[in-house]
């Protein structure tokens, strides 16, 4: 039997656009635009001023407490202005601007040859710690945070989150396809943390490649395990990753530390070898340039803070007018109004494509056909809880469990009337959360 | 069958009867609920809304509190000063309120304020509220005109006029639920015959406020320097009124250079 969870649809992969290509690497011209909120928790400090000259690694803002991450330079410049500029996200975050000089001049960085044995917990975590490492599946989570649970000794399962389901995206199996040895070591890196616990990559069937690599690297390292799952839509999503990799299940209000497991993304797990055996901090990251309204579909290697415009020229701009662009894969990404947006930790991908299937459809009743309560890996009933949300019955929303909703977008995918399911479902949750935290 | 058995139920069930009613007769004697004839006064004076406002349970709620002293005779929005005047006949007190209604701070509409976006959804201002930028509105203040105040309008006072919701003074009787509802805070509660309001929330400097909008507060303190009253000031770039001390002179109104002040 496969392994995989309950619910989930599988949409059009659109991988084949970028899966075979060799990654390309990208300078940015222009400004370079650093947010200063780029992770989960409190905005960095920005530790430069106007006028101050800066090169390529030199860290630029530091993080204001332990629920954040230091923030680095990706190019050699001048910093022009720190002011609030647009993010993906829509809303304007404090952001250091800095104009490129063309140069790229980098800092120098010190190698570390010892051994994985011979470093301690404290090295490995703090070198995480000063390389900005957070999350870059998506959610941008701050590494070393994650990397010091409550109770060490109840982690047993590291697992490497390598099922890249959102369609489209092929980043995480390309940086697999380069470079398996780095992604192997950071992973080795982080389970030296945690004596005594096992590894795990898991990856879908769709990348055999991808496997059969991994498998061949790993074949005589009886502490990770390489897990072909269900090419399947959350197969990602941390909760069905854990679920379907270690059979525990853990709920809204858990950590996966609850349930023993880490999960990381491979592009983090990529920087964690960076950080601790070049003393490179996170200055760059994979992008996906892709959809249909792209000349040359890609993958870029991009150094952070670069405008989504110039890297959607890199892939040779548009073949014919978008009608739709997207920050991230289609199913969970955020559709964007301007590409004068800067490329973060967490940004995957840039989608671009010719036909908005959203607007071409109006939405109409529910016709109580109960799909999307049968694809719902999060187990919930996304028609009773969008009528909840709608009504504004937000105690009975919560009640109803509508937190435990992870946003996937299963429901609003399968449903045949056309509902905005997932967007009245998140934008409720949204409005709990803030409640909760007055 | 026998006439007897027929008569012996219709006895039985007589009996049964009778006795059931004396009881009953005399629990209802015997418990006797206690009711205060003052509540009863009060709550018939009441509009029986049940709307909130006055943040006591319903009409009963507000009812036994006024009955009890607990609260003003004109603790009714709703009701206003007739109904005030009633109840303080009733309890005795002051029934003196002072006529507040609920106002829109925008007055960017669909031809004085940009769109950055168009927005595909649930036509609600909570869910739109969490799209990229807290909706399609360039201004991330004002009103994005979905119009959930006017589903949770229980007067039908506010109503969506060209984009913008806009409240009848007249119907409005200061309840609060849209204030509650508007999830950019952009709705007040002034009194009725405020001498200026501010129709605008943006608290965004003048450059950006006049690349999305022809309408928004720029913050140039125009109307603070001018103000004889000290009744208005320039708070975070938006200009906001003191209603107790403003005297409703109009100099604010002349001297903004955005009209915004009505």
């Amino acid at each position: 039997m496969k392994l995989t969870f309950k619910g989930g649809i599988h949409p059009y992969e659109g991988k084949e656009l970028t899966m075979d290509k060799d990654v390309i690497e990208y300078l940015p011209k222009g400004d370079v635009v650093y947010p200063l909120s780029q992770h989960i928790g409190k905005p960095a400090k920005a530790i430069v001023k106007k006028g101050d000259h800066v090169l390529a690694g030199d860290l630029i803002a530091e993080a204001d407490g332990f629920v954040s991450a230091n923030i680095h330079a990706s190019v050699s410049g001048i910093v022009k202005v720190i002011e609030p500029r647009l993010t993906s996200s829509g809303s304007k975050v404090e952001s250091i601007v800095i104009e490129n000089d063309g140069l790229y001049e980098s800092k120098e960085f010190v190698p570390n040859d010892k051994k994985i044995s011979e470093f301690s917990k404290e090295e490995i975590i703090g070198a995480i710690k000063d390389a900005g490492i957070v999350g870059m599946g998506g959610a941008g989570f701050p590494t070393h945070v994650k990397l010091s649970p409550k109770e060490p000794d109840k982690i047993d399962r590291i697992i490497v989150n390598a099922s890249e389901c959102e369609p489209y995206l092929t980043s995480d199996y390309r940086r697999i396809m380069d470079e398996a040895d780095k992604v192997i070591d950071g992973l080795k890196i982080v389970l030296s943390l945690f004596p005594g616990s096992k590894g795990i990559i898991g990856i879908e069937d769709n990348k055999p490649k991808a496997i059969a690599l991994l498998k061949e690297k790993l074949a005589d390292d009886p502490d990770i395990t390489v897990n072909k799952l269900k090419t399947k839509y959350p197969e990602g999503a941390e909760r069905q990753l854990i679920y379907a990799n270690t059979g525990r299940y853990i709920n809204s209000k858990m950590l996966p530390a609850d349930a023993g497991c880490i999960v990381h993304n491979v592009d983090t797990v990529y920087a964690i070898s960076e950080a601790v055996r070049e003393g490179k901090p996170l200055m760059d990251r994979l992008v996906t340039v892709t959809g249909d309204a792209i000349e040359n579909p890609v993958n870029i290697k991009v150094k952070l803070g670069t405008s989504y415009k110039e890297l959607v020229e890199a892939a040779e701009g548009f073949k014919e007018d978008p009608a739709k662009i997207i920050a991230g894969g289609p199913m969970m990404g955020k559709a964007i109004y301007t590409l004068d947006l800067p490329a973060t930790k967490s940004s995957s991908a840039i989608l671009c494509m010719t036909k908005d299937e959203v607007t071409e459809y109006e939405s109409s009743a529910c016709i109580r056909c109960g799909r999307c309560v049968s694809v719902c890996p999060g187990r919930v009933m996304p028609n009773m809880l969008s009528d909840l949300a709608e009504a504004g019955a937000i105690d009975e929303f919560v009640a109803n469990n509508g937190m435990e909703c992870c946003e996937c977008g299963c429901c609003s995918y399968v449903c045949p009337a056309k509902r905005h399911l997932t967007q009245t479902i998140a934008g409720t949750r949204k409005l709990v959360l803030a409640n909760k935290k007055k | 069958m026998d006439i007897n058995s027929i008569l012996i139920a219709a006895a039985v069930v007589g009996v049964v009867g009778i006795l059931a009613g004396i009881l009953l007769g005399v629990a209802s004697e015997a418990f006797k609920v206690k009711v205060d004839e003052t509540e009863i006064k009060v709550r018939e004076a009441l509009p029986g809304n049940n709307c909130g406002a006055c943040g006591f349970p319903g009409c009963d709620g507000l009812a036994a509190a006024i009955a009890k002293g607990e609260a003003k005779p004109s603790s009714c929005p709703v009701g206003g000063e007739p109904v005030a005047k009633v109840i303080a006949e009733i309890v005795g007190g002051d029934a003196d309120v002072e006529k507040m209604v609920a106002n829109v701070r925008c007055k960017g509409d669909c031809n004085k304020a940009k769109e950055a976006y168009e927005y595909v959804g649930p036509k609600d201002c909570r869910i739109a509220a969490n799209s990229p930028g807290g909706g399609p509105k360039g201004c991330s203040y004002g009103c994005l005109g979905f119009g959930s105040c006017v589903k949770v309008c229980p007067f039908d006072a506010i109503h969506i006029e060209d984009g913008i919701a806009v409240v009848d003074k007249d119907k409005c009787k200061a309840c609060e639920a849209c204030v509650a509802v508007c999830p950019r805070h952009i709705i007040e509660i002034v009194p009725y015959e405020a001498g200026a309001i501010v129709e605008c929330n943006s608290r965004d400097g003048g450059k950006e406020v006049k690349q999305v909008c022809q309408v928004g507060c720029i913050g140039c303190g125009m109307c603070q320097r001018n103000c004889p009253a000290d009744a208005i000031h320039v708070e975070g770039k938006l200009a906001k009124v003191d209603y107790a001390k403003c005297i409703g002179c109009g100099t604010c109104k002349e001297k903004c250079p955005v009209k915004i002040i009505s």
